[in-house]
């Protein structure tokens, strides 16, 4: 009787198994055969301009299902070299759609599609009329940004802080978010008295009405050049190469430049 | 928005029934191996069994990340024989919630197993019944709070679980977003509406579960005599 309750078991396991390729004995996983649906990971400072590009590339093509998820551009990296089932990836920073080209992970050339834009925003410190010097502020306990390691906006934040001299003194009040979205809900939330956070995210209406921004000038960090790239599991995927085209489109562009992206020459 | 919700929270009660189905096939024999074996690895395994409580999920969630790509030897096996990847997959989850819940699962029925009087098991097995036909007729049948206790907890710990799914789910929607990591998502996202409503929806289900566990253990299944 328990052999009989374990393969009844077994097999309702089997049943949650993926389904296979009907096709060859040795599947190589990577490939996706033509589909009506595809799977986006976006830099999460693409939050509200990607969900805005995905309602306008819906009213072109309704067809096709968008599956969107949010992340830093270098946790995406490290779980599409796992095998992550991405067909498209934005990243905040070029640098890790050309570390997957050359690790043959990728499916069409690298596009840019934007340049990014750190700002300093707080609730309650006017940084709109302080600048930069806000942050010398007594008053400050937590500063957040996003995590260096792993998100380009975070790197960025801390070359900021470093050109300005700034990151020695405030290296032990930093927390760090996950992704330049997290950070972005610590600063909002005042859980951090003031954030380096992206502008696209700043401009949004539900975070612009609770504080103030200043733009920090680019040539205190690197540039911030973000690309996208179709991921090698989405090569025949056709919905994957009409949303490729879309990005470049004149609509998409619109978008984006609504969101605070300065788009690349 | 509202199939994404519904979605989540099947993915989510699909996940954590069948872990807890599995891990009673699971739990089971291994809860009576530990009781009523005298075999010298006894405390290894118990201490194996035990190891998911003290981990920090992401312990178990690294490695598991580690062994299931395709680099990995066990990953490739995977691969080259059945062609599946059990990265981001609800299949990996699976196999992930099963490890992390199964102390909660093995310890209740072992505890339950251990406080009965050996004198039913003895006189079972006089009366000429296999040790099979014992436990399932007669020790089973007078451990029934530690099983549902078992049950009870194995469920609510998998709901619970987020870290682990994370690390191997990777957020997928429709596949591996369950509504721990979907509410995180929506805080981050600046939606407290939605986060809320999931919270809510999962504290509900939590306390309808739980009450009842309690309910039913007060009325049927305390009736013991030698308690």
């Amino acid at each position: 009787m328990f052999l009989k309750i374990w393969l009844c078991l077994l097999t309702g396991f089997l049943f949650t198994l993926p389904p296979k390729d009907t096709k060859q004995v040795k599947r190589k996983d990577l490939k996706q055969d033509e589909s009506k649906a595809i799977t986006i990971a976006a830099a999460s400072d693409l939050r509200y301009a990607m969900d805005s590009l995905v309602k306008v590339f819906h009213k072109e093509h309704p067809e096709i299902k968008v599956n969107l998820i949010y992340g830093s551009s270098g946790k995406f990296y490290s779980q599409i070299v796992n095998g992550a089932p991405f067909d498209l990836l934005f990243s905040a920073d070029i640098a890790y759609p050309q570390k997957l080209q050359q690790q043959s992970l990728t499916a069409s050339a690298i596009q840019l599609y934007a340049i990014g834009r750190i700002v300093l925003w707080s609730k309650k410190i006017n940084v709109s009329q302080k600048g930069m010097n806000a942050l010398k502020e007594v008053s400050i306990n937590k500063v957040a940004i996003a995590n260096p390691v792993h998100a380009p906006y975070g790197k960025r934040a801390e070359e900021s802080l470093k050109y300005y001299k700034l990151y020695d003194q405030l290296k032990s009040k930093l927390v760090l978010g996950e992704n330049i979205s997290q950070t972005a809900q610590y600063a909002t939330s005042g859980a951090a008295d003031v954030g380096i956070i992206a502008l696209s995210l700043a401009l949004n209406p539900q975070i612009r009405s609770q504080g103030k921004y200043y733009l920090i000038p680019e040539n205190s960090h690197q540039k911030l050049e973000q690309a996208f790239v179709v991921l090698k599991r989405a090569e025949k995927n056709k919905s994957a190469s009409v949303f490729s085209s879309f990005v470049s489109s004149a609509s998409a562009k619109g978008v984006l430049t609504k969101y605070g992206f300065t788009l690349p020459k | 928005m509202d199939e994404a919700f519904f979605n989540t929270l099947l993915i989510t009660f699909k996940l954590a029934g069948l872990t807890t189905l599995v891990l009673l096939a699971i739990g089971i024999p291994l809860a009576y191996f530990l009781v009523y074996s005298k075999s010298w690895f006894k405390n290894l395994i118990e201490a194996l069994v035990s190891l998911p409580i003290v981990l920090p999920p992401t312990v178990i969630g690294f490695y598991l990340l580690v062994a299931f790509s395709a680099d990995h030897p066990f990953g490739h096996y995977l691969m080259d024989t059945f062609g599946i990847r059990l990265n981001f997959t609800f299949t990996g989850i699976l196999i992930g919630s099963i490890i992390y819940s199964l102390p909660f699962m093995v310890h209740p029925i072992q505890a339950g197993l251990q406080h009965l009087p050996p004198s039913l098991k003895e006189a079972s097995w006089s009366l000429g019944k296999s040790a099979q036909t014992t436990l399932f007729k007669v020790l089973l049948p007078n451990i029934k709070p530690a099983l549902l206790s078992g049950i009870v907890l194995s469920f609510a710990h998998t709901v619970g679980e987020f870290g682990l799914i994370l690390m191997i789910g990777g957020n997928i929607p429709g596949k591996t977003r369950v509504a721990s990591i979907a509410i995180y998502d929506e805080v981050e996202s600046l939606n407290y509406g939605l986060a809320n409503q999931y919270a809510l929806v999962l504290i509900l289900i939590a306390f309808l579960i739980l009450f009842m566990l309690f309910y039913l253990n007060r009325k049927y299944l305390s009736r013991k005599d030698y308690d």
